[in-house]
């Protein structure tokens, strides 16, 4: 699974290692103390970032340690209600990265900052490889006799999902109100449930193990992806240079092949 | 592990000796009772008494109770059918192999309650190894039902019951039981007349520790039953998924589901002591070896 998400970006990362590479090599290596031009980057970087993004942000990890040798970037991917709850508890972050606004909003409140849209996800209907519930639309997922799974309304995919359903007019009757989006996947992916609403990214990432049907126009269910450098982050140097890594040419590419929207 | 003389002469309390190592002892001990009990202690402190009654009486929350009473009953009844015979199997001297039996018996209670979800799902999943011909030959599906729930309590829990009863029947006075079968009764008429009834206590504890460990359980049902309210989504599954929206109706659960386990031990405990491992014997049992 992740190595097929993975092929997808390595041009990317090529692209981007380049470049930076390019960047960095400018100054001469006899200058000694960078007293002028852009000070070295030689910490260690703190990211913590929604799962769905453990693909592109591990690269935009492995791009910036590439670029600024003796600089460490520390990854940690969960759900974005957890890793909220755990930059509020004040653990010691440079970056968060959740998968809705709602989320990003209970850590601002409480830490502040700015956050920026870095991404933007949408849902589709998905099905198990070969369709074995014969779906074709929104419209069977109210049907009783076909095994459906959802993500929870409590849940931030659940969020997406209600609105999806009310704008394509559908009651649905899942049979399972799965905690996370990835749960869904697994219950196609295992074939389990014959059709589920799932993210497009979550599609791409299952590579062939499920099939994606996309919504009808009037019914999109979308999320963003908001990136936030911490007011008490540690490194803000090298927060501010990830985050400008994920909104540049190369985080832009590295998302939208893993299926993401780029705003 | 029942040492003679604590049954003839009953134990008289020393003072503890007040040397170094004693002391020692005595803080890591408490540091033992300080990791079981803080975490409760905060639950406890973080629920909101003043809500707690509105909080509990949400009807999505007495669905959640009414679902895990029901399933961790029916759990409980499944585990006494096969478990008692099961135990009374292990505790015969005369099986071979009881050792292997015993460390499969065992497997569940060392075993990520998740990895038993997923060892039923490729099991009796849609596609699973009995679940494909279920499916095909009479169209039946088991997850996403409470039929998956109760298989999945009866995993975990099945072998809390068993070891209590096995504890009970090696401990029970089994001279009854041979005169009853010089006599003449089969097997299963010494076992339901002469022994049972010798080892109830057991059985009822062990019964007690397999319908609270159902009502806990929460790996193997997410992941082979599913989360669907009034089906699926036992209080556990609930808890989990509303420490995401509502976390004081999270906690406002918690403490119905502890106080909930915590009332069925003791009050089981407390009229049949025994058959738990640890607890004191109800009488003088003697091997009849």
């Amino acid at each position: 699974m992740r190595d097929r998400r993975r092929r997808a970006g390595v041009p990317a990362l090529a692209a981007a290692l380049l470049l930076c590479g390019c960047a960095t090599a400018t100054p001469p290596p006899t200058a000694g103390a960078a007293s002028d031009g852009p000070p070295a980057l030689d910490d260690a970087l703190v990211v913590l970032a929604a799962a769905s993004l453990t693909e592109v942000v591990t690269q935009a990890a492995d791009q910036l340690e590439a670029a600024h040798p003796g600089l460490t970037v520390r990854t940690s991917f969960a759900g974005s209600s957890a890793l909220a709850g755990q930059v509020v508890a004040g653990a010691p972050v440079d970056v968060l990265v959740t998968a809705s606004r709602a989320t990003m909003t209970r850590a601002t409140d409480v830490v502040g900052g700015e956050p920026v849209v870095v991404a933007t996800n949408r849902l589709q209907l998905a099905v198990p490889a070969g369709n074995p519930g014969g779906v074709t639309s929104v419209a069977d997922l109210a049907d009783p006799d076909l095994t459906v799974a959802l993500c929870a309304p409590e849940v931030p995919c659940g969020d997406v999902t209600a609105d999806v359903l009310q704008l394509a007019g559908v009651v649905a009757a899942p049979d399972t109100l799965e905690q996370d989006v990835r749960a869904v996947l697994t219950r196609l992916v295992l074939d389990e449930a014959d059709a589920g609403l799932v993210y497009r990214t979550d599609v791409r990432a299952a590579a062939g193990a499920v099939e994606g049907v996309d919504l009808p126009a009037h019914a999109q269910g979308t999320t963003d992806y908001p990136a936030l450098v911490l007011p008490e982050a540690p490194h803000p140097r090298a927060a501010a240079a990830f985050v400008a890594l994920l909104q540049g040419d190369a985080g832009r590419q590295a998302l939208t092949d893993a299926g993401f929207g780029v705003p | 592990m029942r040492s003679p003389t604590a049954r003839t002469a009953p134990p008289t309390r020393t003072p503890l000796a007040t040397g170094w190592g004693t002391r020692v002892l005595v803080v890591l001990a408490a540091g033992g009772v300080a990791v079981l009990v803080l975490p409760l202690v905060a639950l406890l402190a973080a629920t909101p008494w003043r809500d707690l009654p509105a909080l509990v009486a949400d009807p999505a929350v007495l669905q959640a109770l009414r679902l895990s009473l029901l399933t961790a009953g029916s759990a409980t009844l499944v585990a006494l059918v096969l478990g008692v015979p099961l135990a009374w199997l292990l505790a015969r001297d005369d099986l071979r192999g009881a050792w292997l039996l015993r460390a499969l018996v065992t497997v569940p209670l060392v075993l990520p309650p998740v990895v038993g979800g997923v060892a039923l799902l490729l099991l009796l999943g849609r596609r699973g190894l009995l679940g494909s011909s279920l499916d095909a030959w009479f169209g039946l599906t088991v997850p996403f039902t409470s039929v998956a729930v109760v298989l999945a309590q009866v995993f975990v829990a099945l072998p809390f019951l068993v070891l209590s009863v096995e504890g009970a029947l090696r401990g029970a006075d089994r001279r009854r039981a041979l005169v009853a079968q010089t006599l003449g009764a089969s097997p299963a008429y010494v076992l339901r007349r002469v022994t049972l009834p010798a080892v109830a206590p057991g059985v009822a504890a062990g019964a007690a520790l397999c319908f609270t460990r159902a009502l806990g359980e929460f790996g193997a049902t997410v992941t082979f039953a599913g989360s669907f309210p009034g089906t699926t989504r036992t209080m556990p599954l609930a808890v989990y998924l509303a420490m995401d929206s509502a976390p004081e109706q999270a906690v406002a659960m918690s403490v119905l589901l502890l106080g909930l386990s915590v009332a069925v031990l003791v009050v089981m405990r407390g009229r049949w002591v025994g058959g738990l491992p640890g607890a004191r014997p109800p009488r003088s049992g003697q091997d009849a070896r």
